[in-house]
């Protein structure tokens, strides 16, 4: 196997492997039980332990069958999947189509810790929409290390939701490699609420004029979860817009990770990058690490980006109390309200009640 | 812009590098190249005590051991160590008062605009000239005595006060902290000393000028200032060289030291030759600057202006231990042609109640690259802790690159840090509303310039402002148009 | 009744009330001027128990109770309402949301019946109304956005719902245009019955043309330096704080 990254490699500063590293895989075993799948009106893909399950799945008039793997992304974790990858959703959308919402699930039941490594390809003809909600969720050990090619036509739209509610002590790692043409679009987000450790690690090219990339997350940890959102976007033509939004709330002795790189080519001119990143630490053996990084070679630009981390505002707490709200409930609601802004760049009406019911679940068990 | 300031910057600016003049001095060089000989040779010739000599043979041990570090944004040909002179002074014995200076370097920094002569010297500052590899004069040392105020060359303290210099040299910068830190610490030949007792307010402000004259030398000065509780200083160094073909590599160190209710204000106009349009010789700039507030309420305040040098490396940092002590990092970096910045600042929150703030204004046009890094880092112990960054760069043309690398590391949940970055090109309708008044192109980007920078000027001492935002508007000249 | 009595609090080591005495009694009108930094806000905090303020001596006595000792929500149950020189935004706490929290918290802790939603939006919309303000109000999420007036008008709908027994209010005329000034007052002036009383702080005449005080107070250096009927004010508007400092 390509050997795991370490913190000496700068993109992995701050997420240590080793746990990883200490747990002996198996091959995944034949799954137990058929899993609560969501009352979702989609059709979907079902992969349980890594394997696709068809009886579960129901079809998608664009789906193809799989394709080894050739050996894309220069990112460690994609090269062990090259080695590995055995399985994964091919989706192709032709020009002009409106495919609408396809779900895919997986489902892990590591009672004896096992690897899984999918494939997934997702590729929009010109002007095609198609939307993707993922769901991970599982008990148990194992580790999900997945990449996505994503091909978005010119004018093409692509939404793609994902909620990674993985076993607290499972692993999940997951590389996405998007290329936008112009007019085109990419919107992403992922709630981190589960693994032991995770990272979702995109890379996004805006090769045309007027491409967009929306690259939003929300991570939610207690315990000693480690959760790592990084991101590159690459501007590569003029006119570019690139919108990143990233909230964490950390309770316990969570470790939360953001890193975010803008690039900006010497001819990629009007790129209008924005970034914001604010953590909420709720309790004090908490550590969030932030790395945002411009790197900005054309001159008629407009980039930034802002970071805020620190425990809830004291100002605010005051002004509820003061308006006769106990200071136990003032804070919960400031919590909730962090919480409700993080949704708030899913426009997707089904992906946005489905996370807010999860973070309501979320809430209640904390 | 006063009607006076607008002429100095025409004058300026056709001279463009007006500091590019060499001097015609008898010197003394060692050998060329780098060796236990040289190291024994430069501790040898400074008449200092063993253990000073076993300090920097560490060091030197320590730097073979070292890798050239390669993580900055810049990019330079190999350096070929052996190849620099490490020692170069003038010939003659050092001087005891400024009546015996050689009257050759009295007129080379009376051509700088730094008289030594007190009595033609700008009022209230107090000046150390350092020359090559040695400091030539002090200036206002009685006056400063009186006070209670030790400020020397670094070589006349190991002399004087060698009990200080042990106890502090190398407390805040490790001889083997970092690559060119370890070579500093090897085969430094001179810098100043300032040691500010209980209590004392420094009368004057302390003010270091370097200069580095002769050929394939580097220049390896070492700064030390300590301030006794409650004590406060302001300290501004200068530094300009000749126009050569090659590189010159200057690798200084700068430690500070402040104890209970102390504070240091360190300044720096650094304007060093920059290379020619096309990007030949130039100095490179590689310092290590780290200052630790040890004491409660202690305060470290670093400002500087870095128009000059080829490459530009340095993160003047502050290690807060103190209970309630103060940060603060104010930089304008401006690089034009093909000048490399990579700079920022470092802000290690260690006690409770600490503060920082970070203000950054990186300025790029031409075919240069400006790259803001900097880190925040609140270990766990620091609760209360604050951090604000203001972090912002300007483009101008679209051959140059503006960078931002922050790295912000929280332990603490009762901490609070804010960042804030921006990038943008020069606003066309501030421009216009200001040609529209009558200026001309060049002269509104300098007005806007130095707005942009405002924030971090108005930290300058009085008598160094008006000479940075000049540097400002000489080192864009021909930036735009 | 609010009584406070030689009240000296700090903020780190400066004091900045240095024996504030004075007694609103129940059905009174009493507003404070005085010159910017005179400790003002510092009192209305302390009143209404915000952080950061250290009280070194004397008390305050409201209804017969000591309120130093008890929480901010336990002040605001007990009667007591700031509306903010500064008020703060709430990200993502919407306004009703957060009306209805408090008034229900209000009234649990008055052993009072917590309003539904349907009562509660009736009174709110009610509310808006008659403070000239946008339907949208309740909607958006507290003070995010609002210009300066609209933030004002929002902490005296917030009063009009809770329905205090004691309002102070912190320069609520800042930044108001001319209608909004006399919405504010008849805001007040609604709530006025011989139970209600009101701290109004100000630095303007205009606002006392509408809400006419019972007495007004010159909080100067920290200290009520002078009282007087309604005509002080006028008083101090033709001849400033000059003189007033040292008295
Ligand atoms: N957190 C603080 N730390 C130190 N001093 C403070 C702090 N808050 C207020 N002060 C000082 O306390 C004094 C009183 O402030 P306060 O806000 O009460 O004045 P005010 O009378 O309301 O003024 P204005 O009319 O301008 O609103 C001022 O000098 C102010 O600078
Ligand atoms: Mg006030």
């Amino acid at each position: 196997m390509v050997a795991l990254p370490t913190k000496k490699l700068e993109a992995w500063r701050y997420t240590d492997l080793r746990p990883l590293s200490a747990v002996t895989f198996g091959a995944p075993p034949a799954a137990a039980a058929t899993p609560d799948l969501p009352d979702l009106p989609f059709p979907r893909f079902v992969f349980l332990n890594g394997v696709l399950n068809a009886a579960l799945s129901s079809g998608f008039a664009y789906a193809k069958p799989f394709v080894p793997v050739e050996g894309q992304g220069t990112q460690p974790m994609a090269l062990i999947n090259a080695d590995y990858a055995q399985d994964g959703i091919n989706i192709e959308i032709p020009a002009g189509q409106d495919a609408g919402e396809l779900l895919l699930i997986s489902q892990s039941d590591g009672i004896t810790p096992f690897a899984f490594h999918p494939r997934h390809r997702v590729k929009l003809g010109q002007g095609a929409k198609f939307a993707l909600i993922e769901l991970n969720q599982g008990e148990g050990t194992y580790w999900q290390n997945a990449v996505f090619e994503v091909e978005v036509a010119e004018g093409a739209k692509f939404q793609h939701f994902r909620l990674q509610e993985e076993s607290v002590e499972a692993f999940n790692t997951t590389t996405i490699y998007a290329d936008i043409e112009g007019q085109g679009s990419y919107e992403h987000f992922t709630l981190t609420l589960g693994a032991r450790i995770s990272r979702t690690e995109i890379e996004a090219n805006l090769l045309g004029q007027n491409a967009l990339a929306h690259l939003n997350a929300a991570q939610l940890l207690g315990g000693t979860q480690h959760g790592d959102f990084t991101t590159i976007i690459r501007h590569k033509a003029p006119n570019c817009p690139s919108r990143q939004t990233v909230k964490s709330v950390l309770a316990g002795k969570a470790h939360a990770v953001f890193q975010g790189k803008i690039e900006v080519d010497q001819i990629a001119q009007k790129t209008d990058g924005y970034q914001m990143s604010q953590a909420l630490l709720l309790s004090p053996e908490t550590e969030m690490d932030i790395k945002p990084e411009l790197q900005i070679f054309a001159d008629d630009v407009k980039c930034s980006h802002g970071a805020t981390i620190g425990a809830l505002d004291e100002e605010q707490v005051f002004y509820l109390r003061s308006r006769g709200i106990p200071e136990a409930e003032a804070r919960q609601i400031l919590i909730r309200a962090f919480l409700e802004e993080a949704l708030e760049p899913v426009t997707h009406d089904a992906s946005k009640a489905l996370f807010e019911e999860v973070l309501e679940s979320w809430w209640t068990k904390q | 812009m006063s009607m006076t300031t607008e002429a100095t910057i025409q004058e300026l600016a056709a001279q463009k590098y007006k500091y590019g003049f060499t001097t015609d001095i008898e010197m003394e060089e060692f050998p060329k190249g780098l060796s236990t000989d040289i190291v024994r040779l430069i501790s040898a010739k400074k008449g200092e005590p063993e253990w000073l000599l076993a300090w920097r043979l560490k060091a030197y041990e320590a730097w073979l051991k070292m890798e050239e570090p390669h993580w900055a944004r810049v990019h330079h040909p190999p350096i070929d160590y052996q190849a620099l002179y490490y020692y170069a002074a003038p010939a003659k014995a050092a001087p005891k008062s400024l009546d015996e200076v050689d009257p050759e370097l009295l007129k080379t920094y009376e051509k700088l605009g730094i008289p030594l002569n007190e009595r033609a010297a700008l009022a209230g500052v107090a000046v150390d000239a350092v020359f090559d590899s040695v400091s030539v004069a002090t200036t206002f040392r009685e006056t400063l005595a009186k006070a209670g105020v030790i400020f020397c060359s670094i070589s006349e303290a190991v002399k004087e006060h060698p009990e200080l210099v042990r106890k502090y040299l190398g407390s805040v910068v490790p001889a083997g902290d970092n690559y060119f830190a370890a070579l500093n610490s090897a085969v430094f030949s001179d810098g100043s000393f300032v040691f500010i007792p209980k209590g004392v307010k420094c009368p004057m402000e302390l003010s270091t000028y370097f200069r580095i004259n002769a050929r394939n030398t580097g220049q390896f000065e070492r700064t030390l200032i300590v301030a006794e509780e409650g004590a406060s200083v302001s300290y501004l160094e200068g530094c300009t060289a000749p126009m050569r073909d090659e590189n010159q590599l200057h690798a200084a160190v700068v430690e500070l030291v402040a104890f209970d209710d102390a504070k240091i204000k360190y300044s720096t106009v650094q304007n060093w030759y920059p290379g020619d349009a096309d990007g030949k010789g130039g100095i490179y700039n590689f310092v290590t600057k780290r200052g630790a507030c040890r004491g409660r309420n202690s305060k470290i305040s670093w400002t500087q202006v870095e128009t000059g040098s080829a490459i530009t490396w340095k993160y003047p940092s502050c290690i807060l231990q103190g209970e309630g002590s103060v940060g603060e990092f104010y930089s304008v970096a401006v690089t034009n042609s093909h000048q490399q910045a990579d700079t920022g600042t470092k802000m290690i929150h260690v006690g409770r109640n600490t503060t920082s703030t970070i203000i950054s204004k990186g300025i790029s046009a031409g075919k240069s690259n400006n790259t803001y890094r900097g880190l925040v880092k609140i270990m766990p112990g620091a609760s209360g802790a604050r951090n604000f960054t203001q972090c912002d760069s300007l483009l101008i043309g679209d051959q140059c690159g503006a960078h931002t690398v922050p790295y912000i590391e929280n332990r603490n949940s009762s901490a609070k840090v804010e960042h804030e970055a921006t990038t943008s090109k020069i606003a066309e309708d501030q421009l216009f509303y200001c040609r529209s008044r009558g200026l001309s192109e060049e002269d509104s980007v300098g007005l806007i310039v130095n707005g942009f920078c405002k924030d971090v000027l108005k930290e300058l001492p009085m008598e160094f402002a008006v000479e940075a935002q000049k540097l400002l508007a000489v080192s864009l000249e021909g930036s735009v148009g | 009744m609010l009584e406070i009595k030689n009240l000296h609090a700090r903020i780190g080591d400066a004091e900045i009330l240095k024996g504030v005495t004075l007694t609103i009694p129940d059905g009174e009108i009493h507003a404070i001027m005085g010159p910017n930094g005179a400790g003002k806000s510092t009192l209305s905090y302390v009143l209404s128990g915000r952080e950061g303020y250290e009280v070194t001596k004397g008390e305050v006595i409201f209804n017969g109770e000591n309120i130093l000792e008890m929480e901010p929500e336990d002040r605001a149950a007990a009667g007591l309402f700031l509306a903010f020189q500064y008020p703060v935004e709430l990200p993502g706490v919407g306004n009703a949301n957060f009306l209805r929290t408090s008034l229900n918290a209000i009234r649990r802790k008055r052993g009072e019946e917590e309003l539904d939603a349907v009562a509660f939006l009736k009174l709110a919309r009610a509310a808006v109304r008659q403070l000239a303000m946008k339907e949208d109000f309740l909607k958006r999420n507290v003070n995010v956005g609002f210009s300066g007036g609209e933030k004002k008008r929002n902490e005296m709908l917030q009063m009009a719902i809770l329905k205090p027994h004691l309002a102070i209010l912190d320069e609520t005329d800042s930044g108001l245009d001319i209608d909004a000034l006399k919405i504010v007052a008849e805001g007040v002036n609604a709530l006025r019955d011989e139970k209600f009383s009101a701290l109004v702080i100000t630095h303007y005449q205009r606002l006392l043309d509408h809400i006419v005080p019972d007495v007004v107070h010159v909080l100067a250096g920290g200290k009520i330096v002078r009282s007087g009927p309604a005509s002080l004010a006028l008083e101090l508007e033709a001849s400033g704080y000059a003189g007033l400092e040292v008295a």
